[in-house]
């Protein structure tokens, strides 16, 4: 296996776990609650 | 029947991508936002979760929504989607997928001078932008319940303000009302960015893009990636001047700049280049 392919498939694992964790720590509900809702920031608003 | 050029076939997947990260456009009338369950999923672009037509969340967005939260200062979550997209594609995003990629690159197409970046160095700004305004300003400045602000979509995004805040203000008088000094300093930053991506190719990307800063630093190890075939380079240097984003693709081929676009395997006259997702 080269160096290449074993960083990629290290980085890989590191991204799901990191998904994995999180989930388990309930980030999604955060990123859903802030992406339904009008982002006054974000159209400047404030 | 003639075959597609690859940039016939990137623009397809440019302008498909676009669609399907925007595909909610009858809300763009009615100034409402999307609801359903995409929205716990981040595109792999740059796309405003407050623009009315986006099924998806922004990745930069969500990494701040997430750091600013008060119970926890990084997002593991958005971090690791970006970890395993960035690890498969690098900035190839940024060369097919993202929707402000695709903006710019038709803004460029209008007539005017065009010119490169006055000073290389400017490149880096993106980093600066990504460490201060993504990660530590919402994490630190936060209020009397411990939320931060999302300072690069509030301070900095254009992508907000094209996509979200122009629309969300053109169907909502509420919001015009309550609109000042942020939305006016908002809109000067899109006007200099439109203007930006007029004159150099490619600009916010090359300058003030927090995730195109991410998946760069990818590139050097992303499946997707450039392959140069030393043996058949003649070192012409046709590559260096078709590239976008103004790298030497044949002494940098993971360079972080890269997006993948492929003009420059297109245009060798050794055909020394290729996109490759194996060695």
């Amino acid at each position: 296996m080269s160096r290449r392919r074993g960083i990629q498939i290290l980085i890989g694992l590191a991204g799901a776990f990191l998904v994995v964790m999180g989930i388990e720590r309930g980030e999604v509900p955060v990123v859903l609650h802030k992406a339904v809702n009008i982002c006054l920031e974000c159209i400047g608003i404030g | 029947m003639t075959s597609l050029s690859h940039n016939m076939k990137r623009r397809l997947i440019q302008w498909i991508a676009f669609a399907m990260t925007n595909a909610q456009i009858g809300n763009l009338g009615m100034g409402k936002l999307y609801k359903g369950p995409w929205k716990q999923f981040c595109s792999p672009g740059l796309n405003c979760y407050s623009c009315p037509a986006a099924v998806t969340a922004c990745p930069i967005g969500a990494m701040q929504a997430v750091g600013g939260a008060g119970q926890f200062n990084i997002s593991f979550y958005i971090i690791g989607i970006l970890m395993l997209i960035g690890i498969l594609l690098g900035r190839a995003v940024c060369g097919f997928l993202c929707p402000f990629g695709l903006f710019q690159e038709l803004l460029h197409k209008l007539p005017s001078p065009k010119r490169l970046l006055p000073w290389k160095k400017l490149i880096y700004l993106k980093y600066v932008v990504l460490i201060v305004f993504v990660i530590l300003l919402p994490a630190i400045f936060t209020n009397y319940m411990g939320i931060g602000d999302p300072a690069f979509c509030k301070y900095i995004c254009p992508a907000g303000t094209l996509e979200g805040g122009i629309p969300l203000l053109l169907t909502h008088p509420e919001l015009r009302q309550a609109a000042g000094n942020l939305f006016l300093w908002k809109m000067m930053l899109l006007l200099a960015v439109i203007i930006g991506s007029v004159v150099i190719e490619r600009f916010f990307c090359k300058v003030l893009c927090p995730l195109g800063a991410i998946y760069g630093l990818l590139n050097r190890f992303s499946v997707y990636h450039l392959h140069v075939d030393d043996k058949k380079c003649i070192s012409c240097g046709a590559c260096s001047r078709l590239c976008p984003m103004e790298i030497s693709p044949v002494f940098s081929p993971d360079s972080a700049e890269c997006i993948r676009c492929g003009k420059c395997a297109g245009q060798c006259p050794e055909q020394a280049i290729h996109m490759v997702w194996k060695k």
